[in-house]
């Protein structure tokens, strides 16, 4: 079958039916009568709630989940092998298309994966521009999560709000990168261009905006009964069970444990800003709403100190033309693209310029042999990029750890023993993106 | 603690450590990983009670073929380090940890999805991001890419291995 996985569904089915059917009878504890055979649904991977195509193979009885198992690998795209084959450069248009919501930190982790190999480091300036559009990042994809869960529960005005907020965002990233999602903007090296003449403005007139938006998502759900009764005391996973299952983000940092790597092993000048890291002890889907909620706050707040540094101007390439990108873009009416300056330049006045700019975009840089893990917070926990070089023009081997990929693990955990209808604001809550998760 | 200081407690109790790049990696032998991992999350100067990562590098022609590499993390001190297991191509196996660290099963399931190599002692060893009828193991780099048949005059557009490649 072309969607596969589907001769493996009846087989699995059919052997948990029969395990149920030979298992001795069951007798309710109150009524003492013989129990109903539970029933096997499949949520997903069809499913407005299921954050794309999550499937959830899940054993009820009535409205009990008594066993749930998480299916994946729909949406696997083979991003992994295809940077074995591409240039190092070009490895940055793949992986930036894995976790579509947080582009800006695929790029980051695995253009800092690149610099380690090659030792380098981008300059102070392009690193000032990789936080910014980072947070900024965070909460376009915190503002997705709060829309789709709100959605999920039944708080549609909240979906309405929060990808209105998130429209503002992505404006400031087509200004920026000429695109809205999957931008490519981060390479190895540092970034490919600097903010556009009217960047500032635009960033900071959001920062003028956001801060009421948020106080008014607070004052539609934090004290709304529907919303407290859907998420308080639901889906709770201590941070034991999450540090077992090797979830990290919000939902660690929601059940008391306060690790962010911003803080505990900081990259791109992290140490130098000055932002909390907001932890909650109450473990279940509420506490990890409020988490959110502020580190949107915080993200703000790393922005604006962002902002102001980029007050000073300096190269956003590294210097060095046997590693940095050679080609100057720049912003038009319908997106990014060679600059006319620097084509003229390559066209007709520099032989030299045009047999580097063929040679760096066609082949690129050699890196040398080694293998690097390097790690970044991504707005779902610990993004991790292993690189191996094999002292070639392309990647040997990367491998992604997404965070999201790991957290889906300990959905049974959270969603075993609860109702049905609470392990959709749980699956919300964990804010899965599956194209991290198949890659 | 720091990379070089972590290399040095770690060659005071295993044999094959290495530093590059400011990051640790320690070579054993399949029958010693459980051991040493159950040692490395013990000692509490080490305590590398989080399992970040766990994936797998193909050496075709070499020995050992494959590299497992496991990627620890200590919450409490807050340092890194990896530890890498080397298989041989005919016998690609190794034992489970699972049971050590549950966050192990899906990355465990995945390296046996693309690559093909066998965690003895897994309790569910399915595919997991292939169709379960998926014939091969893509990862590995002697798997034969494939290209794509098109209805323009038969043409053939040919495995990006064969195509002009930097």
């Amino acid at each position: 079958m072309a969607l596969g996985h589907d001769p493996g569904v009846g087989e699995e089915m059919a052997q948990a039916r029969d395990e149920l059917r030979s298992r001795p009878e069951i007798r309710d504890h109150v009524t003492g009568e013989v129990r109903q055979e539970t029933m096997i649904i499949n949520m997903g991977p069809q499913h407005p709630s299921t954050h794309g195509v999550l499937r959830l193979l899940l054993e009820l009885d009535g409205e009990t989940v008594i066993r749930c198992k998480p299916i994946v690998g729909y949406l696997h795209t083979g991003i992994e092998k295809n940077t074995e084959y591409r240039t190092w450069v070009q490895g940055v248009a793949y992986v930036t298309r894995a976790d579509y919501l947080s582009p800006f930190f695929n790029e980051l982790a695995y253009c800092l994966s690149v610099e380690r190999l090659l030792g380098i480091e981008a300059p102070p300036r392009s690193q000032v521009l990789r936080v910014l559009l980072c947070e900024l990042n965070r909460i376009a994809s915190h503002l997705v999560w709060v829309a789709t869960g709100g959605m999920e529960l039944g708080a549609v005005s909240v979906m309405l709000y929060g990808f209105r907020e998130r429209e503002l965002i992505l404006d400031i990233f087509e200004a920026v990168t000429g695109l809205r999602m999957n931008h490519s903007f981060i390479r190895p090296g540092g970034v490919i261009m600097d903010l556009p003449p009217d960047g500032a403005r635009r960033i900071a007139k959001f920062l003028d905006t956001m801060p009421a938006r948020i106080d008014d998502y607070e004052r539609l759900l934090n004290d709304n009964p529907i919303w407290l009764e859907r998420n308080v005391g639901v889906g709770i996973l201590s941070a034991e069970d999450a540090l077992a299952f090797g979830v990290t983000g919000p939902l660690l940092r929601a059940a008391g444990m306060p690790l962010d790597l911003r803080k505990d092993e900081p990259y791109s000048g992290y140490e130098t800003y000055d932002f909390d890291v907001p932890v909650r002890t109450e473990a279940d889907s509420y506490a990890r709403y409020l988490v959110r909620i502020a580190e949107m706050r915080e993200s703000l707040r790393i922005v604006e100190q962002a902002l102001e540094r980029l007050q000073e101007p300096g190269p956003v390439m590294v210097e060095d033309p046997k590693v940095g990108w050679p080609v100057k873009l720049s912003v038009g009416p319908d997106g990014i693209g060679n600059d006319e300056a620097y084509l003229h330049h390559i066209m007709e006045e520099s032989m030299e310029a045009l047999i580097h700019h063929f040679k760096m975009v066609t082949q690129g840089v050699r890196v040398p042999e080694g293998e690097v893990y390097t790690t970044v917070e991504s707005p779902r926990g610990e993004l991790g990029y292993y690189v191996v070089s094999a002292n070639e023009y392309r990647p040997y081997r990367v491998k992604i750890r997404d965070p999201s990929f790991v957290n889906l693990q300990a959905v049974p955990t959270m969603v075993e023993g609860g109702l049905i209808a609470d392990a959709i604001a749980v699956i919300a809550s964990l804010d899965p993106v599956m194209g991290g998760v198949d890659r | 603690m720091k990379a070089a200081a972590l290399a040095d407690r770690i060659r005071g109790a295993f044999d094959d450590v290495l530093l590059a790049r400011d990051e640790v990696t320690l070579l054993v032998g399949r029958e010693e990983l459980v051991d040493t991992l159950v040692r490395l999350r013990d000692q509490p100067d080490l305590s590398f009670g989080f399992l970040s990562s766990l994936t797998a590098t193909d050496h075709p022609g070499k020995d050992p073929r494959f590299w497992v590499a496991y990627e620890l993390r200590s919450i409490e001190h807050a340092h890194r380090m990896r530890v890498k297991v080397g298989l041989p191509g005919d016998d690609p196996r190794l034992p489970s940890i699972t049971a050590l660290f549950p966050t192990a099963n899906w990355h465990e399931r995945e390296v046996w999805d693309l690559f093909g190599l066998v965690f003895d002692g897994h309790p569910d060893l399915d595919r997991i991001l292939l169709p379960d009828d998926w014939d091969g193991h893509p990862l590995r780099k002697d798997e034969e890419l494939g290209g794509v048949g098109t209805q323009y005059h038969g043409a053939f557009i040919p495995p990006v291995d064969e195509r002009t490649m930097p």
